[in-house]
């Protein structure tokens, strides 16, 4: 630091890096303790009693399990993206592609921003009348699938068209040239070099839908059974999140609560690592 | 031309070149798909206000947004929902006054001070914190916070608005961090160096140079935060009590958000059109915020 500077500069300085510090211990202490706790927590239970991964509950029996929980949220999980992978990238490649015209670009951003500041909570409700109700899907799966697509269409069409804004323009001039349809060069040239951008969305996604409960308590349902793929899509069935929000603010159950939310917070931790190593794959490609 | 003439004109182009009508179809087809957000939004818009404003009329907009009572199920029915709108606007304010100036100087040290490696590591953090589901931030809130204030603040029952504060807070921290580092690391770094050339500090460079030339984008995070913070549901119902009281600080509240939560799945009649009513009344904020949004976003564009 320079020497004479005034006492009050000094004294402002010294508080303001304070603050700085006070500020990022806040942070780095409630990360670690936000995952040390719940893993704390969680991980005996799961030791303690291992057969709750493959069981189904039963009260007569006496037996928790969340095996039914887990399926249910890998059906939705595959559910969503089948339905919103072709939805968000080809509206990604209509904005990045096709579209001429300013002001239609402007309203589907702005439309999907605004899709992307509404609330689970809404999207629940606008689900259950739209999907359970007028479409007849009853409380189900898909009925939960469906929200989320709508739910998760911003994600993946921004991660889409951020990388599709990546790929060179002379990539595609090259395929012009050889006499490729502009179909064409979509498909062979301009999709494969951002596949990363896609996936980047897909794990994105899988995040967001493991973190959900709001959108999915009103449009999936509570149930704890067991159901194949198909089965499960037509039936009510509790994912991760849900089992555990009923377990513990409804059941008082909170052994198997932190259970599941060690897993939750384990599958967290792996999905940021995977992103961040994608986007840092992504960054490097750009600088070249 | 006529559009019989036309539509002859388009079928002999499409007959001489075959490909070109696959080629139009598709870019129809990505037309559609690229067109399906705004359906959405119109979709969530339009049901929400069928839904929601038969029972505000039934009821009287007055009564129903000033009434101070809400006995849904009560053999008198009362549907105010003034307490609800309230809370979630003291809610709100009090995540804010807590959640960003903490991440706003984090926000300010990561960009400016950290060390390449320790930066990356805490974009993971926040990444992480981000990520975990607000369910357990509802769990954890209702197992440590809560029976954390009732000892500390000798109350009777520590599901309260201050518990549901602190976790709405923590909840909002990343996107605040988030945006407002992206915000400050756009600032031209001439900026920077002329201010230390006249014999600025570094701190103080950042401070007042670095700082007012990011505030649009740092205004930008902390309306996000409030949207983030009024849109919250289920963490906010595990730790905040859910009870219909006007808001207090060690009351056991209900939000806009939950109110539609807890009572959703056993409602009928009159009392699930109020419910989407009360939905409507959070959509209608919710726009609030993303027409500020939008403002916001148009002028630093400007700028």
């Amino acid at each position: 630091m320079i020497e004479g500077l005034s006492t009050k500069r000094k004294v402002w300085c010294l508080i303001m890096r304070t603050l700085c510090y006070i500020s990022l211990v806040i942070v780095v202490a409630l990360t670690a303790f936000m995952l040390l706790y719940v893993l704390f927590k969680g991980i005996p239970n799961i030791i303690e009693n291992p057969r709750m991964l493959i069981e189904t509950p039963s009260v007569r029996r006496g037996i928790d399990g969340i095996l039914p929980d887990i399926m249910n949220t890998v059906y939705v999980v595959i559910a969503t993206l089948i339905m919103v992978l072709p939805l968000g990238v080809g509206a990604a490649i209509y904005l990045t592609e096709y579209a001429r015209n300013r002001r239609v670009v402007e309203i589907i951003e702005f439309a999907s921003e605004t899709l992307s500041g509404i609330p689970s909570i809404i999207y629940g409700l606008v689900g259950m009348l739209l999907f359970v109700q007028l479409l007849g899907f009853r409380t189900s799966l898909l009925a939960g699938s469906c929200t989320l697509v709508i739910m998760n269409l911003p994600t993946i069409m921004r991660t889409t068209e951020e990388a599709l804004k990546t790929v060179p323009q002379s990539y595609r001039e090259g395929a012009f040239a050889l006499g490729a349809g502009k179909w064409r060069v979509i498909r062979t040239v301009v999709l494969p070099t951002c596949i990363n951008g896609i996936v980047t969305g897909c794990i994105l996604t899988v995040g967001r839908i493991l973190g959900e409960s709001a959108a999915l308590l009103f449009t999936a349902g509570l149930a704890h059974r067991l159901y194949g793929f198909f089965e499960g899509m037509a039936n009510s069935g509790a994912t991760l999140t849900v089992a555990l929000y009923v377990y513990a603010s409804e059941r008082g159950d909170f052994d198997i609560a932190y259970a599941i939310a060690a897993i939750l917070i384990i599958l967290t931790v792996i999905i940021n690592l995977i992103t961040t190593y994608l986007g840092r794959i992504m960054e490097r490609r750009n600088g070249q | 031309m006529s559009l019989n003439e036309r539509i002859t004109v388009l079928v002999s182009g499409y007959k001489a070149n075959p490909k070109r009508l696959i080629e139009d179809l598709i870019h129809f087809i990505f037309l559609i798909l690229g067109l399906i957000t705004v359906g959405c939004v119109l979709i969530i818009t339009i049901y929400l206000i069928i839904s929601g404003l038969p029972a505000i009329i039934e009821i009287g907009p007055i009564e129903f947004l000033f009434g101070t009572r809400w006995a849904s199920t009560a053999s008198e029915p009362a549907f105010g929902i003034l307490p609800f709108i309230l809370t979630s606007i003291y809610g709100t304010a009090g995540a804010i006054i807590i959640g960003v100036p903490i991440g706003f100087f984090v926000a300010v040290y990561l960009a400016k001070m950290a060390p390449r490696k320790f930066k990356e590591t805490m974009q993971l953090c926040v990444g992480v914190l981000a990520g975990i589901p607000s369910v357990i931030y509802g769990l954890v809130g209702m197992s440590v916070l809560v029976p954390a204030i009732r000892a500390i603040f000798d109350v009777p029952d520590g599901a309260s608005l201050f518990a549901a504060i602190i976790v709405l807070s923590v909840m909002i921290l990343p996107s605040v961090i988030n945006v407002s580092l992206s915000a400050l690391e756009a600032v031209p770094h001439e900026y920077e160096e002329a201010s230390l050339s006249l014999g600025a500090t570094s701190i103080e460079t950042y401070f007042r140079v670095t700082v007012p030339a990011a505030r649009s984008g740092i205004f930008t995070a902390i309306v996000l935060g409030i949207g983030r913070a009024i849109g919250e549901a289920m963490a906010i119902m595990m730790v905040a009590g859910n009870v219909a009281n006007m808001p207090g600080l060690f009351k056991s509240v209900r939000f806009l958000t939950t109110a539609v939560a807890s009572e959703m799945s056993y409602s009928s009649g009159l009392q699930r059109e109020a419910l989407f009513s009360i939905a409507l009344v959070l959509f209608f904020f919710i726009m609030l915020i993303n027409a500020v949004l939008n403002f916001l976003k148009t002028r630093s564009q400007k700028i």
